[in-house]
């Protein structure tokens, strides 16, 4: 063990002070600096705020969400009223932002498809057409194309029974869209059960028809037994039910409508207005992405004798999609995060109903805390879901 | 050898193409291309830069559209008809510059792709089928990492490997090896010769001409996209006719 | 094996008539195949659909000239004369009327320094100076109190200098931030870099308006008592806290693409930390990411917008301000699409720009 340490020349000593001049000593003062000044950065706030709470006599802590709102929210998902606790307004106020982001993500999605294909069109005017679009929507803000879409709802539509109709069953007027909905029945959630069964048979029959295909070599349909599955279940579950057809359609009495279902127009402005301004984003990023895989792909794969169909499914799509999912998602996220401007026309999303809590109990921090909580957690899920989707699909280079 | 060759001799050609011109807008790249090739023959074409050496293969599987003339390969004439280019695709094995192959698949999947898809293989087979290719272009151990992993001469010796799993009639080359380091252009001509001496029917752009020496049947020599010269490998380099092949020629081997 | 019939060239070989000229264009551009003509025909209707209603409308049946409402109901077209009323609400907000022209010179001035900053031959030293001069002069032009202008508080302040302001101080006033954040989150030292991810990350998952919501009713809580800050200000940091975010992961972006040879080669000719990032990697690391940079600007030039919501007259604010005199409210339409061009304006030749940027750093000329 004890190897006598082989001698060398006398070393010059190190000048100055050593603490310094050791690289790992000088990293732990830094970070000691660093983070004694975000600590004292926050004491100060902390105490500054706890004093004029005191001053202006604000209670704080989450105990109010407990009490009555008094409030009321023009339309929820659950049953609500002003004589709900807060906390229950905050969940309304929730699933309205999920309710409009959910569909307005979907919605996105296919426009942004649509348009991005269109902008490589072959054909010069579809071209010229979608990119004229893109531009006019990404480099206009989104407030203000809200403004816009409201304005032009409230003022043009007609009011009341001179709603605007299509088959005389929907309904468009100033205060939004009614529509057809199917009458209850007892075998709906049957329906639904079997919907799920359903997705469950399409995922099985895929894995059944790529393992057919690699033990026989016979390429086996995908798509149309998926379809089979997903909806012709439900089909079936209806059918046996005694095909119920009774549907709830919006009647117009007297002063107003009754039956069916509604949505209100300020929802309809915010969803268009997402869908319209993040539409253009995504076509962006679906052009980028398809224009990301070079020909040299396409043109390997079509000589190796893959029909077109094949080629888009087995070498374009994979590629195009590793490159699109990242700012795919940004967008997503971009959209929920927007949707909080609900709160300028009026729709009563998560930002508007803490709003008013601010307002009328004046807990600024506790509702601004409540809206930057959950808004986070949406964000860290989808971004978790993106990181978790890329490493699976990175590739792999030298 | 010897009976290699009558057969060679014997047989008719397999692709024919006569009269046949494309343009590029006002811009005319191929004028007026008469070539034959047999089965079994091995034709080298070369030529300056943007002579049309690439257009007028690709042209052969119809990744370029020809506008005037006829094409035909295999007895199967090339016209805007989807079924007859599948078919005609699926004789005709082509190897790119830039190899192309397909990065998020391992090497063994860009291999049996087309004979599971095209062919209906099933895939144990296409693999045992794929693993023998590999081990003819001498890398079978890299089956299943992805060609980002790879040298630039193992990608093209794996995209070669990759168009033989289709069992084609008829190769084509596009500069093969011009995208590649010195060091590596001898593993990917090995196996180029290898493979003519199997007897394939190749057709290959390539400026390596101590390769068109060993393998050509015969030169074809292009410039202003035309057909200048058509001859057999000793005759091409001994006493060229035309006076533009003689200046290419002295350019090329110094 | 089919017989080939050599094809006899014609004496003077010409591409086929239909793809070359005119119709060429049209066959391979317009007609190509069944469904492009179809596309086409559709295309063309949808146009025909839209054009000429809207070419009727805001310029045919228009009101041009200034005229009372009266006469914009009686007309078909848009009503021009809302502009006549209210440009300058618009534009400068409730900025006392006569110092007008004040806000409008500070502007021209802020443009020119813009206008200046997208050649590349002047990305010199001296352009930071140019840069430190505008915003002073900006300020001493809106502010006044000097040189026998009055004094104009800016709660007055509003319309599209505000707008500039905001986003101008806000990319600014985020860069040092944004930089040191960049440069935390790729630390080695684990305190620092959670830190950093910690803002970045928070930062972003949330949206804007929530961190305007807490300028707007948290700051106030946040200062000893009796300090009083005013609403523009609050918003200002707001915007120059939120940006600091994106900008840093913009940043990160560029130190990445730095290759590592740079830092090492910097660091083994004696250069320590400081050094190495101030002089060899940042330099690098932003030139790279100009484009990027400039894409961030034009998010948060239409971000600033959002100020509207809490209760401050940007360009948006003051047209809602304009708006809401009764007399003229049914003309929002025209007051919407004024103002959306102006932002188009702004936005789209900032794009385009940025696009040229990136296309020369690709092709290599460096500046
Ligand atoms: N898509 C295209 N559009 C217009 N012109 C083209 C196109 N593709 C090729 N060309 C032109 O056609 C000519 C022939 O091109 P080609 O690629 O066949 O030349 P090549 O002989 O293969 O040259 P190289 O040795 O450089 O590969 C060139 O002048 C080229 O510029
Ligand atoms: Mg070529």
């Amino acid at each position: 063990m004890a190897e006598p340490t082989p001698s060398l020349a006398p070393a010059r000593p190190p000048t100055g002070p050593r603490v310094w001049n050791n690289p790992r000593a000088r990293a732990i003062i830094y970070q000691v600096l660093v983070l004694g000044g975000v600590i004292g950065a926050a004491a100060y706030l902390i105490d500054n705020t706890l004093t004029n709470l005191a001053e202006r006599s604000i209670r704080s802590g989450f105990s109010f969400i407990w009490h009555e709102a008094g409030f009321a929210i023009s339309e929820a998902l659950i049953d609500y009223q002003p004589n709900h606790s807060y906390v229950r307004a905050f969940i309304a106020g929730l699933l309205n932002t999920l309710k409009v982001g959910l569909l307005g993500i979907v919605l996105v999605t296919i426009l942004g498809i649509i348009i991005g294909i269109a902008r490589l069109s072959t054909n010069w005017l579809v071209a010229r057409l979608a990119s004229v679009y893109v531009e006019t929507f990404r480099n206009v803000p989104l407030l203000l194309q809200l403004y816009l879409w409201y304005s032009l709802l409230t003022e043009m539509l007609p009011g009341g029974r001179d709603a605007l109709s299509l088959f005389t069953a929907f309904y468009l007027n100033k205060s939004g869209l009614m529509y057809p909905v199917p009458v209850y029945d007892g075998i709906h959630p049957f329906m639904i059960v079997a919907f799920l069964i359903g997705c469950v048979g399409a995922y099985a029959w895929g894995r059944y028809a790529t393992r057919r295909h690699e033990a026989t070599g016979v390429p086996t349909p995908r798509f149309w037994p998926s379809v089979g599955f997903v909806l012709g279940l439900p089909l079936v579950v209806w059918l046996i039910g005694g095909a119920p057809t009774a549907i709830d359609v919006p009647q117009m009495e007297r002063f107003r409508f009754v039956g069916g279902w509604h949505v209100s127009i300020e929802f309809i402005a915010l969803l268009l207005g997402l869908v319209v301004y993040t539409g253009a984003f995504v076509a962006e990023t679906v052009r980028a992405g398809i224009l990301s895989v070079s020909r040299g792909q396409t043109e390997a794969a079509l000589s190796l004798g893959l029909r077109r169909g094949l080629v888009l499914r087995l070498v374009l799509l994979p590629q195009a999609l590793r490159v699109i999912m990242p700012p795919l998602t940004s967008q997503y996220l971009n959209l929920m995060k927007n949707s909080s401007l609900a709160v300028a026309i009026g729709y009563p999303d998560l930002v508007a109903v803490a709003n008013t809590t601010l307002n009328q109990t004046g807990q600024a921090i506790e509702a601004i805390a409540v809206i930057m909580a959950v808004y986070l957690t949406i964000s860290l899920a989808i971004s978790g879901f993106m990181n978790w989707y890329n490493k699976r699909v990175a590739l792999v280079e030298r | 050898m010897i009976n290699l060759a009558e057969r060679r001799a014997a047989s008719g050609p397999v692709i024919q193409m006569a009269g046949v011109n494309k343009w590029y807008g006002e811009f005319h790249v191929l004028k007026n291309i008469n070539l034959e090739v047999r089965s079994g023959e091995r034709v080298v074409v070369c030529g300056p830069s943007g002579s049309g050496k690439s257009t007028m293969i690709r042209c052969i599987n119809r990744l370029e559209e020809h506008q005037k003339g006829r094409i035909v390969v295999d007895g199967i004439e090339l016209i805007a008809d989807l079924k007859q280019i599948d078919a005609v695709r699926r004789e005709i094995g082509m190897v790119f510059q830039h190899f192309n192959l397909f990065p998020h698949m391992t090497v063994l999947e860009n291999l049996t792709l087309a004979p599971m898809w095209v062919r209906n293989t099933p895939r144990k087979e296409a693999e045992d089928a794929a693993m023998a290719y590999l081990e003819r272009v001498k890398i079978p151990e890299q089956a299943h990492k992805f060609p980002g992993q790879l040298s630039g001469g193992q990608q093209q010796r794996v995209a070669i490997a990759r168009s033989l799993c289709m069992k084609p009639k008829i190769m084509l080359f596009d500069e093969p090896t011009s995208a590649l380091d010195p060091e590596m252009i001898k593993e990917v001509l090995d196996v180029m010769i290898e493979l003519a001496q199997g007897g394939m029917t190749m057709i290959c752009v390539t400026h390596e001409m101590g390769f068109a020496r060993t393998v050509a049947d015969s030169m074809v020599f292009m410039d202003g996209g035309e057909i200048v010269e058509k001859a057999p490998p000793t005759e091409f380099f001994k006493n060229p006719k035309s006076e533009r092949t003689k200046l290419f020629l002295s350019q090329i081997l110094h | 094996m089919a017989p080939v019939s050599s094809v006899v060239a014609g004496s003077a070989p010409r591409p086929p008539a239909d793809s070359i000229g005119v119709l060429g264009w049209l066959r391979t551009r317009l007609f190509s195949s069944v469904l492009n003509s179809i596309l086409t025909i559709l295309c063309i209707g949808l146009l025909v659909w839209i054009v000429p209603p809207l070419i009727d409308w805001m310029i045919l049946d228009a009101v041009w000239s200034a005229a009372p409402p009266e006469v914009c109901r009686a007309a078909e077209g848009a009503c021009w004369a809302l502009l006549h009323e209210k440009a300058r609400l618009i534009l400068f907000g409730r900025y006392p009327y006569v110092e007008q022209w004040r806000p409008l010179l500070a502007m021209t001035v802020l443009i020119v320094a813009i206008a200046l900053s997208c050649n590349r031959n002047f990305w010199r030293p001296w352009l930071a100076g140019v840069w430190a001069g505008t915003l002073a002069l900006f300020g001493l032009l809106m502010w006044g109190g000097v040189l026998g202008m009055t004094y104009v508080e800016n709660t007055l302040w509003g319309g599209l200098p505000l707008t500039m302001i905001l986003s101008v101080f806000g990319m600014v006033g985020s860069f040092p931030l944004a930089v040191a954040l960049a440069l935390g989150r790729r630390s080695r030292m684990p305190i620092i870099h959670a830190l950093s991810v910690g803002y970045i990350e928070l930062i972003r998952g949330v949206p804007l308006i929530s961190v305007l919501f807490m300028a707007s009713f948290m700051f106030p809580l946040f200062l000893p008592s009796g300090v009083k800050v005013d609403e523009l200000l609050r918003a200002q940091v707001a915007i120059i806290l939120f940006t600091a975010a994106y900008l840093a992961e913009v940043i990160r972006g560029g130190l990445q693409s730095i290759p590592r040879g740079q830092d090492e080669s910097a660091k083994s000719l004696g250069l320590n930390y400081w050094q190495t990032t101030t002089m060899i990697v940042l330099p690098q690391a932003l030139r790279a990411v100009i484009p990027p940079i400039v894409n961030t600007f034009i998010s948060l030039f239409k971000d600033t917008s959002l100020v509207a919501i809490v209760s401050l007259f940007d360009l948006l604010g003051s047209l809602r301000l304009a708006l809401a005199d009764p007399l003229w409210r049914n003309y929002f339409i025209e007051g919407y699409v004024f103002v959306a061009l102006i932002y188009f304006f702004f936005c789209f030749f900032m794009s385009k720009y940025s696009q040229y940027l990136e296309s020369q750093l690709q092709t290599g000329h460096r500046p």
